[in-house]
């Protein structure tokens, strides 16, 4: 269960994709969620989809590994579409204009109502599937060396961007860990008779409160591990660093644009004058 | 040359109950394999980190090639003496091999160039160039320690120091580390300070120092040493099989060398029973 949640879970292979340059594929994942939340009717997110689903081919990601990413907020899709289903009211409902498929008390289903959290599921898949290539494309090193790149204008006014980038760039390596930690420690008190799973939710609240604090405690003595084997490797802060790995762009990275770039005019262009509005 | 030397050094953690370390006088020959025996609390990890400066010393100095740690040389230092520590999972700073391998390298303002050539160097040296681009993730524990052994290799030490870098191993993850370290020992030419609880490790060493409570209270080869067994087992310490069954042979009447190596056991014993 654990496991599904992919993030900064990179999968190594040699892509097309993988090989964009970092900060351009942050840049690139900003404008496509901007795209997303422009898209405003099927036409629209179809393109993003689209584009989604060229990029995930483009970057030889097996099938199974991009549904992990959706597997993961599962229960957040569900929870949308239920809800949505059965609660969305548009205009037309209080105008009388849309006929009621279905209706029990305040449970009501209509037409528009399925539309729109179809709409919106599609929407959320977009959003994680999208995500989660970024990180599966992108080593979480060269993820916050783009991060660190792009923020480097802030150096002038004495903002500590090398500090934030290797925080991050270690609690992204230690996610796998940590949940691995989790896994251990969550066994380890089953074993010992505690129901994790079971009983009500503040049953199981209070559970985990004896999953939380090993696993705190655990992460504190890890940091302290790594903070000495950092300083054993001569490390002193950012000031005298140099950088292996140089980001440097390439002839992928124009080609990425252009589609990006056509997308999201076209996504913007629909959302001024939609085509098949919902 | 003397690689390591410990200079009337006195230490004592803050908390109450634990060791200290009082008036230590120890020194490492420059290309020597030392491995440092003890268990538990015994302050050999203390020895590894008053090394490079990560704890200093309260009186006495430590000296790494003649040169004594002080606050203005620490850098310095530490590009001599490289430490590999226990656990695995937390010393990589990074999530892909060659990265965390280049990151002691960079620390130390390195240009690319040279970093390019340092990861080449380790990872070979390890036996690791094939994983260069691997997730340390997915590795298996002797590799991990492959890899931290090459991100302290990345610096050209001249002494590598081993935390019980085996402790969370299998057997054939132990056997990996110690044949890498031994290899370094012998072609690189790398003073080894092999830290550890599992006495086996010690039969590769040049010598062998037992350590309790803070004060080093045996040192010997290690052939030698394992004579000693009974002495041995009062500071909580085992002896490797192969050393007992020769301890055991010598008191039934039989004269067995020292080699501890089966083969020349079984020779021995050949040649005792004929």
């Amino acid at each position: 269960m654990l496991k599904d949640v992919s993030f900064g879970q990179y999968y190594p292979v040699k892509s097309f994709v993988h090989n964009l340059d970092p900060r351009l594929k942050i840049l690139f994942l900003i404008g496509y969620i901007v795209a997303i939340f422009l898209a405003r009717e099927f036409l629209a997110l179809g393109a993003c989809a689209l584009v989604l689903i060229v990029a995930v081919l483009c970057a030889r990601i097996p099938l199974g590994k991009v549904l992990r990413a959706v597997k993961g907020i599962l229960f957040l899709v569900i929870f949308t579409a239920v809800v949505n289903l059965f609660f969305h009211s548009g205009d037309k409902v209080y105008w009388g204009g849309e006929p009621v498929l279905w209706q029990w008390k305040i449970f009501r289903i209509t037409q528009e109502g399925i539309i729109f959290s179809a709409f919106l599921v599609l929407r959320l898949c977009l959003l994680v599937i999208g995500s989660s290539l970024l990180t599966y494309t992108t080593t979480p090193v060269a993820l916050t060396d783009g991060i660190e790149s792009l923020l480097s204008p802030l150096k002038l006014i004495r903002f500590p961007v090398h500090a934030l980038a290797l925080i991050m760039s270690i609690a992204l390596r230690f996610i796998p860990i940590l949940l691995d930690e989790t896994e251990r420690i969550m066994n380890a008190q089953k074993a010992r008779g505690a129901c994790i799973d079971s009983g009500n939710l503040f049953r199981r609240m209070k559970a985990i409160v004896s999953v939380l604090i090993p696993l705190l405690l655990s992460a504190i003595r890890r940091a302290d591990e790594l903070g000495e084997a950092m300083d054993a490797r001569c490390y002193s802060g950012g000031n005298a660093r140099t950088k292996y790995k140089k980001l440097r762009l390439t002839w992928r990275d124009p080609i990425a644009f252009s589609v990006l770039a056509a997308l999201i005019a076209g996504v913007a262009v629909m959302f001024v004058f939609p085509v098949f509005p919902i | 040359m003397k690689a390591l030397e410990y200079r009337d050094v006195s230490f004592s953690y803050e908390e109450e109950g634990g060791f200290r370390i009082e008036h230590l006088n120890f020194s490492v020959e420059e290309g020597e394999f030392v491995a440092v025996l003890g268990h538990n609390g015994s302050g050999k990890s203390t020895l590894a980190r008053l090394a490079n400066g990560l704890l200093t010393a309260d009186s006495g100095e430590v000296a790494v090639f003649g040169t004594a740690l002080g606050d203005k040389n620490l850098y310095e230092i530490r590009k001599q003496v490289g430490i590999v520590f226990q656990n695995p999972d937390s010393q990589a700073v990074a999530s892909i091999v060659e990265d965390d391998v280049a990151f002691g390298a960079e620390n130390v303002g390195m240009p690319r160039e040279e970093i390019g050539k340092r990861i080449s160097f380790a990872l070979r040296a390890v036996g690791m160039e094939e994983y260069r681009t691997a997730t340390i993730a997915r590795l298996s524990g002797g590799q991990k320690q492959r890899v931290a052994i090459a991100g302290a290799l990345a610096l050209k030490p001249r002494i590598l120091i081993l935390d019980e870098s085996t402790a969370m191993l299998d057997p054939r993850g132990r056997k990996e580390i110690v044949g890498v370290v031994k290899k370094l020992n012998e072609e690189e030419g790398i003073t080894v300070l092999l830290i550890t609880h599992f006495m086996d490790e010690a039969l590769l060493a040049s010598r062998a120092v037992v350590m309790n409570r803070g004060e080093i209270v045996m040192q010997d080869a290690p052939s030698r040493l394992f004579r000693r067994g009974e002495e041995l087992v009062t500071y909580n310490l085992a002896l490797p099989r192969i050393a007992e069954i020769c301890n055991r042979l010598r008191a039934g009447g039989m004269n067995v060398s020292d080699a501890l190596d089966v083969n020349t056991l079984a020779e021995d014993i050949a040649k005792c029973v004929s």
